[in-house]
């Protein structure tokens, strides 16, 4: 017999899983970690959500009544100042304040809405990535020079951290002038520290793992632990957070629109645009903010689910 | 402890000089200067260079900075150029504002994030449980904005239980002495002012609190959670002390640590929020100035705002991890 | 009437979904007041769910059932309400545990770890309340106690924190102390301090203690009764001598046969028990150890096997228990009692024998996997 010097509590979630766990031997921690995902009803609606948030940015272009630039109300005499239609038999959601099919500007600003939200945090993970991982692998190399790169790279991430994110976006889209590629950089770049730091962290803790010095002492290449073993494993909290940021960047866009720094060109609709150009008329039709707020709501609401159910799916602490 | 707060204010210097340098580059960079914000599209170029010779912006960066550093040192942060005032007079008059409302905002999240987040876990998988994780998750995905403008409408337009912009009612005639609303009227016993100012914090406070209330939810009761399966608290309940010994000597005070660390993080958020509820509010803080200030190019203002915010960041921090040393005795400062 | 009776004490875990676990499956014991009882078996077994149920202290969790009695001085522990529970632990029934580190609140000194039994179950305050606590930490072999008092638990050794934790145990001289394995997480040398100190103390106070550990060292060195556990029951109970002299339960030998001996000769090999815990039969089907039983027959599987209660108090729980030396003819005698694997058939004392001669060659046509050693003819 050997010592065990495990703690007595795990002995006892043990027992109380020894019978699910004999059919589990051998199997991936991401295959794993799927499974798990699939008995998480939260998971289900996050995913459900977010399957149907991506198929009308997909499909309901095509599929929309009217043309969501169409200023039908306009041309028909029907906004008048103080006026602003609400439903009928063919506008369902009634028009905006410039005449125009609400319900077809909701659907078909899903896209812009998804693109905005998917490149932002495409930007926020490539530079935060790019950073954290060169501060991850030069702190892991060790030596004079690896410290310093990495807290040199650390301080700068550490200033922008210390800045109001809002602000940080507000000047940087201040700088480059409103445009939908601003909006899409200055909600990015919020983001850097966030995945810099989690990619960095990761990496650091991965390197000081016992496996990690059991590859080494057995010698395999540094090169190799890194590619085989230190980053896939570094992989999953990244992929969690960007599910987590992928809710906040749609949030934070609609926050730039808000103040006025969102995309200039309104023809295409997005939803952060649509709340922002509706609060002057909310003593008038106050809905047409409150659609495309409760549409924010439930996309940012499906993004934090799933990806709070992938954190827990792919915490070893939390396998149960 | 003592050598500690030094070190860290001394990390400070080097921070805000990197950090200023970064803020001084890039804001001259920013297309179209104060002139343009004064002049407008008109005004010839002669005019525009005269103007940008009086504000000394032809010298080269490098000068511009050593001069800004030097008046820096004497706390003199210059001259808004858009106001005509100094930027530590706007700085000290808009600052109280926004403090009150995020101090007013942090009372609300921690006030009730930490008791709910705590019974949510006692009643893992329970009614309470699953409103306060539900609710945490919406208050996370509401826009701040969205949902101060949705108070409002509810809160003060329809049913008129609170004020809907300002920090107090000018026909109050307050008396001003520190320009924090509610602890002016403490100090001259304007009672009925204090209270207004107080009154007027709720709604705003409420919108700005909804993001950290959440977040101060989530980590309280998944901390609970943790502390809860501890042997320590097993230890605790084998010794046979009452719930209510075990709850709060044990479980919450080690519950706490990963609390007080999120607070600190959470300052830069809030700040951030205090812009978008101070605009929907016309709550006079640092939030709508700053966003002024970035239209006019006013620069000493920016350099000026952002500077000290992140002073406030790190003092923040540095605060936090001063009283998480004093909860955890693991954490020695030296 | 002895001190603590544990009847038919079982506990399960049922989840939505999964198969119900029975952690412990009818275990029944006793203890009398002054005596060392030993829990012993491996990890899984069930000796510390077992414990944690008499003190109600198994987390609480959906699916969760205790059954049976534990009966401590005329009431049943099992069917206090959370009140009277909390009234008892700490002051007659105290606890000590694996992990001294964890087991103690890192963010509040020593001191008021120890002092608050002390309020809580003896009304004692302020300086009453820390001299007597200085005193316990004294007494528990803690040097300069004073200064102990204001230190935090992760200021002192692995040594002194167990100290510190029995000090908090034994702080209202409770009638009975369990030590959950007290000194697996610590090294050898504290090991044995520890174990000498608690021996001081149940000896001095008549306290009884019941052990917990899956150490046979521990259990020769302390114990005035064992019980071996296997798949949350018990499956032999014996004094200490008889036990290690002649044990009857093929677990039991298996146990003592993974144990290393200076006193083996060159080349005898260590005799481990084939399998794992995980290879088990649920009870209601037969013995729980007949997959890994080198002494399997027949009449293992089909029902539980009955206790067989022997002279001297001692009993167990097999169909086909390891012959007592002496008491059997002399092939089975060339084999030391270490070796599990003596043929079945030779063995006078099968009290289910049906006259069969070879229920070996038989066992392997049976219900039962093969066994995963051939058996020597």
């Amino acid at each position: 017999m050997t010592i065990i010097t495990g703690k007595k509590k795990d002995k006892i979630d043990r027992l109380s899983e020894l019978a699910a766990r004999d059919d589990e031997r051998g199997v991936s921690l991401w295959q794993e970690a799927f499974r798990r995902l699939r008995r998480n009803p939260a998971a289900i609606i996050g995913a459900v959500i977010l399957a149907l948030f991506v198929l009308v940015a997909l499909v309901g272009p095509f599929l929309v009544p009217y043309s969501p630039t169409d200023t039908i109300g306009i041309r028909e005499g029907l906004i008048r100042p103080g006026v602003i239609p609400g439903a009928d038999g063919d506008h369902w959601l009634g028009y905006d304040h410039q005449g125009r099919d609400e319900f077809s500007r909701l659907i078909v600003g899903a896209r812009q809405t998804l693109l905005v939200g998917v490149l932002s945090t495409l930007i926020g993970l490539a530079v935060g990535a790019l950073i954290g991982g060169v501060a991850g692998a030069a702190a892991g190399l060790g030596g004079r020079w690896g410290r310093a790169v990495d807290t040199a790279l650390m301080r700068i991430i550490d200033m922008m951290l210390a800045l109001p994110s809002l602000l940080l976006a507000v000047s940087i889209a201040a700088l480059l002038g409103a445009s939908l590629v601003t909006v899409m950089i200055a909600v990015g770049v919020v983001s850097v520290p966030v995945f810099a730091r989690l990619l960095r962290g990761s990496m650091i803790s991965q390197a000081n793992s016992d496996y990690v010095l059991a590859a080494t002492s057995l010698g395999v290449k540094k090169s190799k632990i890194a590619i085989t073993h230190v980053v896939p494993n570094s992989l999953a909290p990244v992929i969690v957070q960007a599910t987590l940021t992928l809710a906040t960047a749609i949030i934070e866009a609609a926050a730039l629109s808000f103040l006025g720094l969102g995309n200039p060109d309104t023809a295409v609709p997005e939803w952060g645009v649509m709340l922002a150009d509706a609060q002057p008329y909310l003593g008038v039709r106050p809905g047409l903010a409150i659609y495309p707020a409760v549409a924010i709501i439930i996309t940012a609401l499906g993004f934090t689910l799933l990806g709070e159910a992938m954190r827990e799916a792919l915490d070893p602490k939390l396998r149960k | 402890m003592f050598r500690f707060i030094v070190r860290r204010l001394l990390q400070l210097i080097p921070t805000l000089f990197g950090l200023s340098l970064l803020l001084f580059i890039w804001l001259r960079r920013l297309p179209g200067g104060p002139e343009t914000a004064i002049l407008g599209e008109r005004g010839t170029p002669e005019m525009r260079a005269q103007i940008r010779r009086n504000m000394g912006l032809d010298e080269p960066i490098l000068v511009q900075y050593g001069r800004f550093v030097r008046r820096l040192i004497k706390l003199d942060l210059g001259t808004s150029t858009n106001t005509k005032r100094a930027v530590t007079t706007e700085f000290l008059e808009r600052f109280p504002g926004t403090v009150e409302l995020t101090v007013m905002a942090l009372v609300i999240a921690i006030g009730l994030g930490i008791p709910l987040g705590y019974l949510a876990a006692r009643r893992r998988g329970q009614l309470l449980d699953h409103a306060s994780v539900g609710g945490s998750l919406i208050g996370i995905c509401i826009p701040v904005f969205f949902l101060a403008y949705v108070l409002k409408a509810i809160f003060s337009e329809n049913l008129g239980w609170f004020p809907a912009s300002g920090r107090q009612d000018p026909t109050l005639g307050a008396t001003r002495v520190t320009n924090f609303f509610v602890l002016d009227g403490i100090m001259t016993r304007e009672w009925d002012a204090a209270a207004d100012a107080l009154w007027h914090l709720v709604l705003p406070g409420v919108a700005l609190a909804s993001i950290p209330l959440a977040i101060i939810v989530r980590i309280t009761r998944a901390s609970v959670l943790e502390v809860l399966n501890e042997d320590f608290v097993r230890t605790a309940e084998a010794k046979g002390l009452t719930e209510s010994t075990v709850r709060r000597r044990h479980v919450l005070r080690n519950a706490m640590l990963p609390v007080v660390t999120s607070i600190g993080l959470l300052t830069g958020g809030l700040l951030s929020g205090a812009v978008l509820t101070e605009t929907v509010f016309a709550f006079s803080g640092i939030g709508a100035f700053i966003y002024d200030a970035i239209g006019q190019r006013d620069y000493p203002v920016l350099m000026g705002f952002i500077l000290i915010i992140a002073v406030v960041y790190v003092l923040v921090n540095l605060l936090v991890d001063l009283s998480y040393s004093l909860i955890d005795p693991r954490v020695r400062v030296r | 009437m002895a001190l603590l009776e544990v009847d038919e004490l079982s506990v399960t875990f049922a989840r939505r979904g999964q198969r119900t676990v029975h952690a412990v499956d009818g275990v029944s014991f006793s203890v009398d007041a002054g005596e060392v009882v030993g829990l012993v078996g491996e990890s899984g077994c069930g000796k510390s769910v077992t414990s944690l149920a008499i003190m109600g202290l198994l987390p609480k969790q959906p699916g969760l059932r205790v059954g049976g009695k534990a009966v401590f001085d005329g009431t049943d522990l099992l069917q206090l309400d959370d009140r009277s529970r909390r009234d008892i632990r700490g002051r007659d029934v105290a606890m000590i545990f694996q992990d001294p580190l964890s087991s103690l609140n890192p963010v509040i000194p020593i001191g008021l770890q120890v002092t608050e039994v002390l309020t809580r179950h003896r009304g004692m305050k302020g300086a009453a309340a820390e001299k007597e606590a200085a005193e316990l930490l004294d007494r528990v072999g803690i040097p300069d106690p004073k200064r102990r008092l204001k230190e935090y638990p992760h200021q002192l050794s692995g040594g002194m924190r167990q100290r510190a934790l029995i000090a908090m145990a034994v702080a209202c001289k409770p009638r009975l102390l369990i030590a959950d394995e007290p000194t697996t997480a610590l090294d050898v040398t504290i090991q044995a301090q520890i174990l000498e100190l608690l021996k001081e103390l149940v000896r001095d106070s008549d306290t009884a203690l019941v052990m917990i550990t899956h150490d046979l060292g521990v259990v020769a060195g302390m114990c005035d009764t064992i019980n071996v556990l296997y798949a949350g029951r018990v499956v032999e109970t014996a004094r200490r001598r008889p036990l290690f002299r002649e044990p009857r339960h093929p677990y039991t030998v298996g146990l003592l046969g993974s144990v290393p001996r200076l006193d083996a000769g060159r080349g005898e090999r260590l005799n481990p028990i084939p399998g794992s815990v995980r290879d088990l039969l649920p009870w209601p089907d037969g013995c729980a150890f007949a997959p890994r039983c080198a002494r399997r027959v027949d009449e293992c599987v089909g029902e539980p096997p009955a206790l067989v209660l022997a002279h001297d108090g001692r009993s167990y729980r097999c169909v086909n228990p390891a012959p007592l030396p002496g008491s059997v003819p002399p092939p089975a005698a060339t084999a030391p009692s270490g070796e599990a694997p003596a043929p079945a058939a030779l063995s006078d004392e099968t009290p289910a024998a049906t006259g069969a001669q070879a229920p070996a060659a038989e066992a392997t046509g049976g219900p039962v996997p093969a066994p995963r050693e051939e058996e020597k003819p």
